[in-house]
C-alpha cells in the first residue's frame, strides 16, 4: 500500500514549492468567483465617487486648496488608490477562519503537517496576487477616467508602492487573524469583528487620510498600532507625501509590524491549540 | 512494535448550564473517562460505543488537535498535540462529517496540493496515486470541483487525500455515514484491502456494525468513557452468551424431543415442524446428525449470533 517508503523532503526549496502551490490554488479559486469581483468592482467604484466629491469639496474650502497638505490631484488620487487597496489588502475580509472554527472545521486545518498561520498566509498572497492585477488595478483606471490623478515623479515610488502594498497585506493578514483568532475562545467572534470593522476604517487612512487628525493622534497611531501601515503608507508612498527616502522608512515600519503581528499571530495559534476545545463530533 | 499507546487518558469538558434565571453553573463533563489502550502495527481496530460515548473526543487526541485533561499518549513514538505537525505526516484522519479537501477545487487538484504539502516525491505520489483511482473509481469524478461531488465520491476522495502520503496509522471517523450500499461495500471493500496488505494501521469508528463484522478481528468498545470490552467479536458474543442457533424444518413432527448434551431447544414452531436450537458446546454437525437419525429433514439452516443483538445488549448494560 506504501509502495515507496523513503519520503525524504529536502525542507526548503519544498516548503517553498509547497507554500506556492496554496497560493496558487487560492489564487485559482477567486479567478473562479468573476461575478463576485464585478459586482464588488461596481459598489467600490460608486463610494469611489462619493468619497472623491466629498474630499474635494473639503480641500476646496481649505485655504490653497489644499486640505492637510494634500493638492487636489494627490486627495483624488489617495481616495482611488485607497479603493483599490481596500479589496486588495482586504481589511474587510469575510471572517472565514472564525467560521471555521466555529464550526469546527478548523480541524482539517490543523491535521496538516504545517503552522496553519504561514498555509493561511500563503494562500492569502495567492488571493493578493488575483486582487493586485484586479481590485488594485480597476478602481485606479476608473479615478483616472474620471479625475486628474497625480502621477509619481520618482520612479523608485513604483518598486517602493509594490514593496508596501505586499507589507500591508500581510500586516493586515496578521490583523485579522488576530481577531478571527478570538472564535477559539469567544466562539461567537462577532464583537471583535465589528470593533475591527470599526477601529480599522477610521484609523487605517481608509476613511480620509490621518493627517486630517491631531497631530499626536496621528502620531501615536503610526508608533502604537499597525493601523497606518494598512493603508496610509502604501498609499502615501504612491502620491509621494515625502521625499523617497521617508518613505522607505515608513515601508521598513511595514516590515517590521509585519513581523510583530505575525509573530503574535502564531503565538495566539499556539496557545489557541494547548487550551481549546475544537468544535463539533 | 506498539504504534498506538495510551493510559489512563481523560478528557474533562466544562459546559455551562442554566441553574437559575440568571445564573449558570459550570459542570465538568468526563467525556473520556481514563482510557487505557495499546494498538500492534498492521492492526484494524473497530472503535465502537453508543452516541456521545467519547469516540471523537479521543479520535483528536489520539490526533494532535484536542489537548487531553490526563493520561498518557503516544503515537508513532509522539506526543501528538506537541508534535502535531510532525505527527500529521505519518497519520491520516478522516472525519466522516468534514472535508479535508479543497471545496472549491476540482479534486484532482485537492490531490496534487496535498502532495505538495505533505512533500511526497512525484514517483511516489503517482503510483498511490494510481492504486486508489483505480480501487476506488475516482476517474469518473476527478475533474469535478468537490462541492459537486455526492457524499459517497467524496468519501472516496477523503479517504484517498488521507492515505497519499503514505500514512502509518489511519484514523477513520465514522467513513461510512451517510452511504448507500454500494458506496459501503466500495469503501470496506478498500479497507478490506489495505487490512491484508497490513502495514496500516487502522482505528475505525462506525455505528455501522457491519463494518466492523466484516473488517475488524479486534474490537473496543467504550462507554460513558470507559473502555467495556476489549477483544474479539467472538469474545464478545461469549461474555454476553449469545450463541449460534440451529433451526431445522422436519417432514413430521418429532415423535419424542431429541436431547443433545450442548444444544437446547429454543422453540417449536406450533404445528411442530420447525425447531430452533441454540448451541452451547454442541456442534451444529453434532446435531444435524443426530436429527438426521430420528427424522427426515427438510431444510436446515445455520444462524450466526447477531452483532447488532450483543451490541445493544452491552450498550444497554
Ligand atoms: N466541545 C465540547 N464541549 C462540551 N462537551 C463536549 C464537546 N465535545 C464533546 N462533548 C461531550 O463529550 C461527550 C463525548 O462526545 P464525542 O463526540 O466524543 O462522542 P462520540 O462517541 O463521538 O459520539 P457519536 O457517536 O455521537 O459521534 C459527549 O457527552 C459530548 O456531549
Ligand atoms: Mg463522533
Amino acid at each position: 500500500m506504501r509502495p515507496v517508503t523513503a519520503t525524504v523532503a529536502r525542507p526548503d526549496m519544498t516548503t517553498l514549492r509547497m507554500y506556492a502551490a496554496v497560493a496558487a490554488a487560492e489564487f485559482r479559486r477567486y479567478a473562479t468567483y468573476r461575478q463576485a469581483m464585478v459586482a464588488a468592482m461596481f459598489t467600490n467604484s460608486v463610494f469611489g465617487f462619493l468619497r472623491c466629491f466629498v474630499l474635494l469639496a473639503v480641500a476646496g474650502g481649505a485655504a490653497g486648496g489644499a486640505a492637510a497638505g494634500y493638492p487636489r490631484d494627490r486627495l483624488a488620487t489617495y481616495v482611488w488608490i485607497g479603493q483599490g487597496l481596500l479589496g486588495t489588502v482586504n481589511i474587510w475580509s469575510p471572517p472565514e477562519l472564525a467560521e471555521r472554527i466555529r464550526t469546527g472545521d478548523v480541524v482539517a486545518d490543523l491535521l496538516r503537517p504545517v503552522n496553519p498561520v504561514m498555509a493561511y498566509l500563503a494562500a492569502d498572497l495567492g488571493r493578493f496576487g488575483y486582487a493586485a492585477v484586479t481590485r488594485l488595478v480597476i478602481p485606479i483606471a476608473v479615478g483616472a477616467v474620471a479625475f486628474d490623478l497625480y502621477a509619481p515623479a520618482h520612479p523608485v515610488t513604483y518598486p517602493l508602492f509594490v514593496g508596501s502594498v505586499l507589507c500591508a497585506t500581510v500586516v493586515c493578514f496578521a490583523c485579522r487573524y488576530l481577531v478571527n483568532a478570538t472564535a477559539y475562545w469567544l466562539l461567537d467572534s462577532r464583537g471583535p469583528q465589528i470593533g475591527w470593522v470599526a477601529v480599522s476604517s477610521a484609523l487605517s487612512g481608509m476613511a480620509f487620510p490621518l493627517a486630517f487628525l491631531p497631530a499626536p493622534l496621528t502620531t501615536a497611531l503610526y508608533l502604537a498600532t499597525p493601523l497606518p501601515y494598512l493603508i496610509q503608507v502604501p498609499a502615501d508612498v504612491l502620491v509621494e507625501r515625502h521625499p523617497p527616502a521617508t518613505m522607505a522608512a515608513m515601508v521598513a515600519g511595514q516590515v517590521a509590524w509585519a513581523a510583530v503581528m505575525l509573530a503574535a499571530a502564531r503565538l495566539v495559534q499556539r496557545r489557541a491549540e494547548r487550551r481549546v476545545v475544537i468544535q463539533g463530533g | 512494535m506498539t504504534v498506538i499507546d495510551v493510559r489512563g487518558l481523560r478528557k474533562d469538558f466544562t459546559v455551562r448550564v442554566k441553574a437559575g434565571r440568571f445564573r449558570r453553573e459550570a459542570r465538568t463533563v468526563a467525556a473520556v473517562d481514563g482510557v487505557d489502550l495499546a494498538v500492534e502495527a498492521g492492526e484494524m481496530l473497530g472503535y465502537i460505543g453508543p452516541n456521545g460515548a467519547g469516540k471523537s473526543t479521543t479520535l483528536k487526541m489520539l490526533t494532535g488537535v484536542l489537548y487531553p485533561s490526563a493520561g498518557h499518549v503516544r503515537v508513532c513514538g509522539l506526543e501528538p498535540v506537541p508534535r502535531r505537525t510532525r505527527l500529521a505526516r505519518r497519520i491520516g484522519v478522516v472525519f466522516g462529517q468534514r472535508s479535508q479537501l479543497w471545496w472549491d477545487l476540482p479534486l484532482r487538484e485537492s490531490f496534487e496540493l496535498l502532495r505538495h504539502v505533505y512533500r511526497v516525491p512525484a514517483t511516489d505520489h503517482r503510483t498511490r496515486l494510481k492504486w486508489y483511482r483505480d480501487l476506488l473509481d475516482l476517474d469518473a469524478f476527478a475533474d469535478l470541483p468537490v462541492r459537486q461531488l455526492s457524499l459517497g465520491q467524496r468519501m472516496r476522495g477523503e479517504l484517498t487525500a488521507a492515505l497519499l502520503h503514505g500514512p502509518e496509522v489511519l484514523f477513520l471517523d465514522e467513513p461510512t455515514i451517510g452511504l448507500d450500499v454500494v458506496s459501503k461495500q466500495a469503501v470496506r471493500g478498500f479497507l478490506a484491502d489495505l487490512r491484508d496488505a497490513g502495514d496500516t494501521t487502522v482505528v475505525l469508528t462506525t455505528h455501522d456494525l457491519a463494518d466492523i463484522e466484516r473488517l475488524c478481528r479486534r474490537l473496543v468498545v467504550i462507554d460513558h468513557g470507559r473502555v467495556v470490552h476489549d477483544g474479539t467479536l467472538e469474545r464478545l458474543h461469549e461474555r454476553y452468551g449469545s450463541r449460534r442457533r440451529v433451526v431445522v424444518d422436519l417432514d413430521e413432527p418429532l415423535a419424542t424431543p431429541v436431547d443433545l448434551p450442548g444444544a437446547t431447544v429454543e422453540s417449536v414452531s406450533a404445528d411442530g415442524l420447525r425447531i430452533s436450537y441454540a448451541l452451547d458446546s454442541a456442534t451444529a454437525g453434532a446435531l444435524v446428525a443426530r436429527l438426521a437419525a430420528v427424522a427426515s429433514l427438510r431444510d436446515i439452516s445455520v444462524v450466526e449470533p447477531d452483532i447488532e443483538d450483543v451490541v445493544a445488549r452491552l450498550y444497554r448494560a
